[in-house]
């Protein structure tokens, strides 16, 4: 895995301890269960990409590591310290070292670009109008976008456009941990690659934690130094892990799991069979 | 129960489609719904109870308020005036008929008046709140709900009640007055138009009834009673606001629930209120002139 110099005296410096511990995970929203029992260390500069096809619980997992879903059993510490058990205000103190890149950027649409990027500044620190408006042009530049974007509305704005301005503001407070939720569903393969470089950038500026939740194995292979893969719950069986691979990109093509390999060719599988199965069982029914 | 009884779908005693089964069914369907109706209810008030320390503790930022007041305020009074202008006037054509036969006209300027401002004015504005401000309030914060803006408020370190919630609640509880009086004042000029111009009822007298029957006690009765209206339309729509259930669907449900939800707390309200004020009332001027 490729480490820079600078990250590698900070994790000395920090001991091996690393940022974000995830101990025993569970989620369940009613009577399903969407995470179990799920143990991942994360540690300070590293990238993680968590794989996945729909369903299988990456942004739960995402949300339930910054604290917006509660777990049902288990514990998230970050920096040693559980989110969930801090007060309010130091609750709101530490989710500002999180930057927060949401799925369809979640921008606020009643707030032009530049009051969204503003706003995390204005929130939290005492930056005068005109340091803000400093901050928030070079946040813009860092992403690539004009300043004619600044006076304009979220719904002017491209899908691209829009993932990028999300980027820029959870960028505004300079935070230690990035948080891509698919960050480049939905958009063409030249636009995904800019926000692949982006990501890239991103890290090598700020030298940031991150976690990118992705079905996008071309994001996996060109963005993190670890990749891991999650599998619905319902398709495992009895007592197995909900984490079928944890390593490196390159090597998970050869991974042992036939599952893994599948995800990552986009073989569709006992899928097709199954809803095959679907169908006759359908058509019996009806001739029945 | 026998050892005969046979068990049916679902674990319930009977045979299907027996007596026995469907009345169990029947209760259980009670049973589910009044469940329901309280987790809402244990939701509705732990969603108010943070608000309120929030209001209490942290004041909310000016351009919050002031967006809000102008949103929820300003652009209501046209709306609630001119509904306050026609029940002034709606209610001298329906009641002039029968106080003519009993040579009673001139009581109108008593019977509008008082019906205006201690029942029509300060229940209109609510309704006019909660149909033009809750459904929009319920509407836009699900919306933010739906497309993770109130997450995205979270992670960035605001809460989400504070910044969205406690703006608007300040908003509904200090502005619902000012539109009360708007619609009392709107709606006294339309009877009085009405009964003075058209029905050429004697003005004098009209007034004079007026001043008689209805006093400040009425006035501030029906203002005090809107303070709890605008605070239930406001913790309302926005609980339902923040519970949106995703889609458009969902987005239009909790507007529509917004609406509904609000205009039954405000009868209710408006009842054990104006059972409460009526004692009052009572308790303070028992000798006082009084239309019934």
């Amino acid at each position: 895995m490729a480490v820079s110099t600078a990250e590698a005296t900070t994790t000395s410096a920090e001991g091996d301890s690393p940022l974000l511990r995830i101990e025993g995970l569970h989620v369940r929203f009613g009577r399903q269960t969407v995470l179990r029992d799920i143990h991942l260390n994360i540690r300070r500069g590293e990238t993680v990409a968590i794989l996945g096809e729909s369903g299988c619980g990456k942004t739960v997992l995402l949300k339930t590591i910054v604290g917006l879903q509660r777990p049902t059993r288990g514990r998230v510490l970050f920096d040693g310290r559980n989110l969930l058990e801090l007060p309010a205000a130091e609750l709101a103190r530490q989710r500002t070292r999180f930057g927060f890149v949401f799925q369809q950027a979640a921008l606020f649409d009643s707030m032009t670009i530049g009051e969204n990027i503003a706003f995390p500044l204005r929130q939290h620190t005492a930056m005068s109008r005109e340091q803000i408006a400093e901050v928030v042009l070079r946040r813009l530049a860092e992403v690539g976008l004009p300043e004619s974007v600044l006076t304009k509305k979220p719904g002017e704005l491209s899908g691209g456009m829009r993932k990028r301005v999300g980027l820029a503001r959870a960028l505004a407070l300079e935070p230690e941990v990035m948080l891509y939720d698919e960050p480049t569903t939905g958009l063409d393969p030249i636009m995904s690659d800019v926000i692949n470089e982006l990501m890239l950038r991103t890290r090598a500026a700020h030298s940031v934690t991150g976690i990118i939740v992705t079905h996008d194995m071309r994001t996996a292979v060109k963005v993190a130094d670890r990749v891991v893969m999650l599998y619905p719950l319902s398709r495992l069986e009895v007592g197995e892990g909900q984490i079928l691979y944890d390593g490196p990109p390159r090597a998970i093509e050869e991974a042992a799991d036939i599952r893994v390999i599948q995800f990552v060719r986009g073989e569709a599988g006992e899928r097709l069979m199954e809803m095959r199965r679907l169908q006759n069982a359908q058509g019996e029914a009806g001739h029945g | 129960m026998s050892s005969g009884t046979q068990v049916g779908k679902d674990g319930l005693p009977g045979a299907p489609g027996s007596l026995v089964n469907d009345l169990a069914q029947w209760v259980a369907d009670v049973g589910d719904r009044t469940m329901e109706w309280l987790v809402a209810l244990g939701s509705l008030s732990i969603f108010a109870g943070r608000m309120f320390r929030w209001l209490l503790s942290k004041r909310p930022q000016r351009e919050t308020i002031l967006w809000n007041f102008y949103h929820i305020g300003v652009l209501s009074l046209p709306v609630v005036a001119m509904t306050g202008m026609f029940i002034g006037m709606v209610l001298a054509v329906q009641s002039y008929a029968q106080f003519k036969m009993l040579n009673l006209e001139t009581r109108l300027g008593a019977v509008i008046n008082m019906s205006v401002v201690r029942e029509l004015g300060p229940v209109l504005a609510a309704t006019m709140l909660a149909g033009r401000v809750g459904s929009a309030m319920a509407a836009e914060l699900g919306t933010m709900r739906v497309t993770e803006q109130i997450d995205a408020l979270t992670v960035m370190g605001a809460d989400p009640i504070h910044y969205l919630v406690v703006p608007r609640f300040l908003a509904c509880l200090f502005l619902i007055p000012a539109l009360t009086l708007m619609a009392d004042f709107m709606g006294v000029m339309g009877g009085y138009f009405y009964s003075i111009h058209i029905l050429n009822i004697d003005a004098y007298y009209y007034l004079q009834n007026s001043a008689e029957y209805v006093g400040l006690f009425d006035l501030g009765a029906g203002t005090a009673k809107t303070l709890f209206f605008g605070a239930s339309i406001a913790v309302i729509a926005c609980h339902h606001g923040f519970h949106c259930e995703p889609g458009a669907e969902g987005v239009g449900r909790a507007a529509t629930y917004a609406f509904v939800h609000s205009f039954v707390a405000i009868l209710l309200l408006d009842l054990v209120l104006g059972i409460i004020l009526e004692g009052i009332y009572g308790m303070l001027w028992s000798t006082a002139p009084r239309l019934v």
